[in-house]
């Protein structure tokens, strides 16, 4: 799109990049054409009416295709009718008016016509201060109406689209925008129109309603109070609430989000969050979030939160002051010597991680990621790096996905990869059992759990697959820990970085190698390195154990064995977790809300989120605590300024050099223009103002020499009769500690289950829908059984953290 | 049963008038086919041909819902659809629905009492030379009926009664 | 007369195949298919002046032209949809006079390079598509559709497809919309079917009677054709005649007859020997012409001339209103129609027809004062030039000349 149009409008010369419509032209050129139904990041459909202008284009001679001249100036014809601006394209020479008396007359009618069935009930609808149809009423509409009010159409108010998003039927303004984004841009077409005319209506009919996990985006991009959130409804006043920049904690793509807060009575006079938005960032969620992301923040503020230090006297934790909690952890550590252990989380920010592996280098012990994947060493030598948006990748790249349901672990991602493909990319999806990518994948394999290295290496063989795949200008990798533990999705990411680096895919935008991480800052974690424990339950057993922002203890016996038989336990959350219950000391942190930090998402962008609420109690930030720990062990960490903590992560971790939290706040124009004061064209996403984040460089950028572990072909357990193989997948809605606190999605979440193909249930003489007992490695827990008759009859497929403490591959018996 | 196990020949005729990308064109024909079968288009005929196609229910419900001659309720059994629009009012169409309603002892929309017969005013059905007239939609077909008179209708229905019994 | 179109009316049996062919059916299109380029086709049919019988006269011949050669494959539409108040023509072509209508498809498909026809005919002309796929299937058995037709490299299939009740459904890009499986509502423009249409490719639409036309003239010549009819619009056209008349019925006449002949001569004169009080030309969709002036009856029915009494003929279905009818109930039934087939896409359509329903019903029952008639004008030139498609235009076409030019009615209306 380099080429650039000259057009006049409104009298005024200017010049814009060729391929765009009128509406979007005419804003990059500073004049607003009002909108309703026309959104940049959906296709046209002039339906709403409002864009209307005068469009004149210049004649042009039929002979000689010259622009015909008269009294010195080309001649212009403007069609009898005006025209919208929203489907009709800029061309040279066009002469666009939008401040005539004859636009005014049709805009005037226009918002009239619109008004005359609605409710006109702003006083207590949602909408009221961000809302299109009153700001444009206010500029364009009639003051009065001429419309009988008892003839208005009428519909019962308002009704539920499903558990998460209510619709009022009566303010609906039929501009089309949520239909079309669940159909265009989420790919979930769960919303339509019913019957037509002036009934019409939005229904959706799915199971559950409004059955996608993208519904919250509808809320922002409707122009009025039609969409509104359960969780938001009848919460606050636009104008009452502030905003901070922040970023979302619970997935690895790290889209950027606003955070809007009020201080008011029914929280007992504190100032808490009301809700959650997206923040513009295109290179990483565009103007969207998903519903996780939205409706899951509630554990932040509430009654499970820990609050004060404490220590166990007597079998009962007690208050305790920060320094005898601190001390009495540092003691304890330093006695262990090497049998220091810290078990962190991906939940934490860089800085936290940072102090925490200093510690334990410091004191000789160890610092353990906690996760069930592996490879992230791999991502930190040719992971994607600067200038990679996948937004820009289409024709001419290809991406791969193998081991990842992606719509069920990183929403976002799905929607940029989706949209890549539709943009002409190659997508190859690699997974053992279907999964909702496969829809748009140009090639979709399939392959036996536990084959995937071996999958990944035919990428490169002779076959259509690989050969589209090798001739792409641009590859980048998705890996995940579908059906794998440690070892398989350590083995995987070996294999993927295999391909990429012998075929050159490493070190430019748009290529390298991208970890379907399970939480938010897992790649930090890598890049700081630390570490995963294959056998972790061992590597705990009779240790002093550091335990932040993680609860083993609730994922699964065998490690809540392991860390009952533990020298002492300090447990460092944000919560009252299962794990707080067995722990020594408790030190309370600060949630992400409170204080401000940075997270590395999947893509390795370093991205600051700010302070939003107040603290809670007497919590501190996690790397103020981590230093407070450290300097009662002899050991000198930064624990007042995150910034500084920062700093000196950035001077010591080599793919963080050269960024500080200045650079971070960067921000540059984005397209399309959203937010601020134009709320009507975008819809409601902030726009940002505090940070698009930087990439890390990677050994590959840096013109490091990378070299890549072999892959090894993971051994899976063999089985015994009557045992399925007992594989863990990735789900969006689950029982985790966070989302629990959540209660809005306790409908999606769901019942524990596990599914298995319908003949491997009928040899176990098994149905559809009974509770079942699963048991492996001495664990045995209760699920409902489902069955599916695109799985394998081998395996029993079993969603993590749903109760079932399954971190890789086992044989299970199944037994009603 | 799904409608593709009970008429797999029909299913696939109609799915071989259209391109594979164009699958979905299947959609009003399958509909048609699922009234003719229960009377009406229950829910789970929308959920089978959704999955026929590879489309949500929500999309099926979308296009029931915009065409009149789609009904998702189980009404009389046979429809009486009267034109009473401009060319056929100018002919004598409302005085014809009102008389007939009359002798049925319903109002116009209205189901007579043994559930056979709703009565219904429509628009324009391309036959305003021949007014009064109607459609009558039933179970499987839909039939015209022109230059009717009340006496002549009241006969059809008694046939349609007798054909019932 | 003989008929060019309605010839069933002098061949009884022309609806069987055989007997088609023996009056010379079927030999347009060998001759076209076997013996010229699809170009050729075309140059026969935009010499006869040809123009579409759907309503809007676009030229035929220039249309087919238009097809992209630069995107395939292409496809031709039937439009059977005839669902404008007043027009009954195409039925009685298709149930009376197939395989004339039939062969113009298969003419123009060839003419345009395309493989698949389809059918799209209103939901309540069920009996017709079921009749029409019998044709279909004997012109397969005799070889006249398929693959490599007459051993030549040309394949072509038709297919019927009906609608569901939709008035919208006749708009071409609604059309096209319903027959790809979604709800009827139109597309914006452009780009337009024969660069973007069905399955985004290129597509022809055409009416009924407007391919009914074709074997003939390619059959007789352009010269034959242009020898009827007027300059503005060579051949013949059939008069869907309704309303307050004796005969009411489908009469095919050259364009150029006056409403006078149509009325008088054909129709038998108004019923009840009433006079005639206006006149609407294009169905509901019409702005009513006022007959104050017995000369007006003198005029001869073309595009032009009909133009210069400030109306459209459209698809002549002309609606006969003499002196007993009052217009406000004229626009009431007319309003109330559009409001119910109004697609909803579009805000003044939607709104506009919904609000205008309220007022013309008020004012017929009596309950409306004189504001509310001026806001009545108001309302509809509000939505005049701003719908997305040429619906919401129609539904004010009545309402706007019935105040305009018989203020009177709407005057009494409101002091009862
Ligand atoms: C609301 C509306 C309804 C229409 N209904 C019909 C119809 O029933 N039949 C038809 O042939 N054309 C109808 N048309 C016109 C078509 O859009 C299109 O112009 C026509 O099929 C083209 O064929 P022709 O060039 O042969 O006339 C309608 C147009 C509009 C705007
Ligand atoms: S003018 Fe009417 S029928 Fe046409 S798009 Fe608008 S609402 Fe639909
Ligand atoms: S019609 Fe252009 S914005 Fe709605």
């Amino acid at each position: 799109m380099d080429k650039q149009i000259s057009l006049t409008i409104d009298g005024r010369q200017v010049t814009v990049p060729a391929g765009l419509n009128i509406v979007d032209a005419a804003k990059q050129a500073g004049v607003d054409i009002p909108v309703f139904c026309h959104h940049p990041k959906l296709e046209p459909v002039g339906m709403c009416r409002m864009c209307l202008v005068e469009i004149g284009r210049p004649v042009r001679d039929r002979a000689t295709g010259q622009f015909v001249v008269e009294d010195g100036a080309p001649k212009i014809q403007f069609m009898p009718k005006l025209e919208t601006a929203c489907t009709n394209k800029v061309e040279e020479g066009m002469v666009i008016n939008t401040q005539t008396a004859k636009v005014a007359d049709a805009q005037r009618g226009t918002v009239e016509f619109l008004l005359t069935s609605h409710p006109l009930d702003c006083p207590i609808c949602d909408k009221g201060g961000e809302c299109a149809l009153q700001d444009l009423n206010m500029k364009y509409g009639p003051r009065s109406s001429r419309f009988r009010l008892e003839e208005k159409q009428r519909f019962v108010k308002p009704v539920p689209l499903g558990e998460l998003i209510w619709l009022d039927r009566e303010r609906c303004i039929f501009c089309a925008r949520c239909v079309r984004f669940q159909d265009e841009i989420a790919g979930d077409a769960v919303l339509e129109f019913d019957d037509r005319a002036r009934p019409m209506r939005i229904i959706s009919v799915s199971e559950p309603g409004f059955d996608s996990v993208f519904s919250g985006n509808t809320t922002d991009i409707c122009p009025v109070g039609a969409l509104t959130t359960e969780d938001f409804r009848f919460g606050a006043r636009p104008w009452e609430m502030e905003a901070a920049s922040s970023i979302c904690t619970q997935c690895p793509v790290g889209c950027n989000t606003t955070l809007n807060t009020r201080r008011e009575a029914r929280s007992n006079g504190e100032i808490v969050v009301k809700r959650v938005m997206p923040r513009q960032n295109e290179e990483v969620n565009e103007i969207w979030i998903c519903d996780k992301g939205r409706f899951a923040y509630h554990y932040a503020q509430g009654e499970q939160r820990l609050t004060r230090p404490m220590i166990r006297k007597e079998k009962k934790l007690a208050r305790a002051s920060w320094d005898a909690a601190t001390q009495l952890a540092a003691e304890k550590f330093l006695k262990a010597k090497k049998d220091f252990v810290v078990l962190a989380s991906g939940r934490l920010a860089n800085e936290d991680l940072f102090n925490l592996k200093m510690l334990a280098d410091h004191a000789g012990g160890k610092a353990y990621l906690y996760s069930h994947m592996a490879g992230g060493e791999l991502t930190s030598l040719v992971g994607v790096s600067a200038g990679t948006n996948i937004g820009t990748m289409g024709a001419g790249s290809a991406i791969v996905v193998v081991a990842s349901d992606l719509y069920q672990e990183a929403p976002i991602w799905y929607l940029r990869v989706k949209q890549a493909q539709e943009r002409g990319a190659t997508l190859i999806v690699l997974n053992p059992r279907e999964t909702k990518l496969d829809r748009y994948a140009t090639r979709a394999i399939r392959y036996e759990y536990g084959e995937e290295v071996k999958a990944v290496r035919d990428l490169t063989k002779a076959n259509e697959a690989g050969e589209a795949l090798l001739k792409s200008r641009d590859v980048v990798v998705f890996y995940g820990s579908e059906g794998l533990g440690v070892a398989g999705s350590q083995n995987l990411a070996a294999a993927c970085a295999k391909l990429l680096n012998d075929n050159n895919f490493t070190g430019r935008p748009n290529n390298g190698l991208i970890g379907v991480w399970e939480r938010a800052n897992d790649q930090g974690a890598w890049e700081i390195g630390f570490t995963v424990e294959d056998d972790l339950a061992k590597a705990l057993k009779g240790k002093a154990v550091y335990i932040v922002g993680a609860d083993p203890v609730h994922d699964g016996p065998k490690l809540a064995k392991a860390l009952a038989e533990a020298e002492f336990v300090v447990v460092q959350d944000v919560m009252t977790t299962e794990t707080v219950g067995i722990a020594d000391v408790v030190l309370p942190a600060q949630a992400f809300t409170e204080r401000e930090g940075t997270l590395t998402s999947g893509e390795r962008r370093v991205q600051r989120f700010y302070p939003a609420v107040p603290v809670t109690g007497e919590s501190r930030p996690d790397f103020a605590i981590v230093s407070q720990v450290a300097r009662n062990m002899g050991v000198i960490l930064e624990g007042t300024s995150a910034a500084v903590v920062f700093d000196l992560l950035a001077a010591t971790v080599k793919s963080f050099d050269g960024l500080d939290y200045a650079k971070l706040a960067e921000v540059r124009e984005q397209l399309p223009t959203v937010g601020g004061n134009d709320r009507y064209y975008g819809g409601t996403t902030y726009d940002n103002k505090d940070g698009l984040g930087a990439h890390l460089s990677t050994a590959a950028t840096r013109g490091e020499k990378v070299s890549i572990p072999k892959a090894q072909k993971e051994a899976l357990p063999t089985l015994k009769e009557k045992e399925l193989l007992a594989v863990p997948v990735n789900k969006l809605y689950h029982r985790g500690t966070t989302m629990m606190v959540a209660e809005l999605l306790h409908q999606r979440i769901g019942e524990t289950s596990v599914s298995a193909h319908p003949s491997a249930a009928m040899r176990l003489g098994l149905s559809a829908g009974q509770t079942v007992n699963v048991s492996f490695d001495g664990v045995s827990g209760e699920a409902v059984l489902k069955l599916d008759d695109t799985l394998d009859e081998k395996i029993l497929l079993t969603p993590r953290s749903m109760g079932m403490a399954i971190r890789e591959p086992v044989a299970a018996k199944v037994k009603a | 049963m799904s409608l593709a196990e009970k008429y797999p020949q029909e299913v696939q005729q109609i799915l071989s008038k259209y391109p594979p990308h164009g699958k979905r064109s299947a959609l009003m024909p399958l509909l048609f086919i699922a009234q003719r079968d229960e009377g009406y288009i229950s829910k789970a005929a929308m959920q089978d041909i959704a999955a026929l196609l590879d489309i949500t229910e929500t999309e099926v419900a979308g296009v029931v819902g915009f065409y009149t001659l789609y009904h998702e309720e189980k009404e009389g059994k046979y429809r009486i659809q009267v034109c009473t629009d401009l060319p056929c009012a100018l002919r004598g169409a409302e005085g014809f629905m009102g008389d007939l309603c009359d002798h049925l002892k319903i109002k116009a929309g209205e189901t007579t009492e043994d559930g056979l017969v709703t009565v219904e005013a429509v628009m324009c059905l391309a036959a305003c030379d021949r007014a009064p007239m109607f459609q009558l939609q039933g179970p499987d077909a839909i039939e015209y009926h022109e230059h009717m008179t009340v006496e002549k209708t009241m006969e059809l229905i008694g046939e349609l009664k007798q054909s019932e019994e | 007369m003989t008929h060019v179109l309605l010839r069933h009316r002098e061949i009884p049996d022309i609806g069987k195949l055989s007997v088609y062919q023996n009056n010379g059916g079927l030999a347009a299109f060998k001759n076209a298919v076997t013996k010229m380029k699809p170009g050729e086709v075309i140059d026969v049919v935009k010499n006869s002046g040809l123009r579409g019988r759907g309503g809007a006269g676009f030229p035929t011949g220039m249309k087919w032209s238009f097809a992209d050669a630069k995107s395939w494959p292409h496809y031709m539409v039937a439009n059977a949809d005839e669902s404008e108040p007043g027009t009954f023509k195409d039925r009685e072509v298709m149930e009376n006079n197939p395989f004339q209508f039939l062969e113009g498809v298969m003419i123009g498909s060839y003419a345009v390079g395309a493989n698949i026809a389809y059918i799209y005919l209103r939901g309540e002309f069920w009996q017709i598509a079921e009749s029409l796929d019998r044709k279909i299937s004997e012109l397969e058995a005799e070889g006249y559709l398929g693959d490599k037709i007459f051993g030549t490299d040309y394949s072509l299939r038709i297919y019927t497809h009906l609608g569901a009740g939709a008035y919208i459904c006749g708009e071409e890009t609604a059309l096209l919309e319903s027959l790809e499986g979604r709800r009827g509502q139109p597309r914006v423009r452009p780009p337009f079917p024969p660069s973007e249409g069905l399955y985004g490719k290129p597509t022809i639409i055409n009416n009924v009677e407007t391919f009914t036309n074709v074997p003939m003239i390619m059959a007789n010549g352009a010269e034959w054709y242009k020898s009827m009819g007027t300059a503005d619009a060579p051949g013949v056209k059939i008069f869907s005649l309704s309303g307050r008349v004796r005969k009411p019925g489908n009469y095919e006449l050259p364009f150029g007859t006056t409403f006078r002949d149509l009325i008088y001569k054909y129709g038998g004169g108004v019923q009840d020997s009433r006079s005639v009080r206006a006149i609407m030309p294009a169905g509901a969709s019409s702005s009513l012409i006022l007959v104050d002036d017995d000369s007006i009856l003198d005029t001869p029915m073309d595009y032009l001339e009909v133009r210069k009494l400030k109306s459209e003929l459209g698809s002549a279905s002309v609606i006969i209103v003499d002196d007993t009818v009052s217009m406000d109930w004229l626009i009431n039934k007319t309003v109330h129609f559009f409001r119910h087939e109004s697609c909803g896409k579009c805000t003044p359509c939607r709104e506009g027809t919904f609000w205008m329903s309220h007022l013309t019903e008020r004012i017929h029952t009596g309950q409306a004062v004189r504001a509310d008639v001026d806001l009545l004008l108001n309302v509809a030139k509000q939505m005049q030039g701003k719908c997305l498609c040429a619906l919401g235009e129609f539904s004010t076409m009545a309402v706007v000349s019935s105040l305009e030019r018989f203020r009177e009615d709407f005057d009494k209306a409101v002091q009862a």
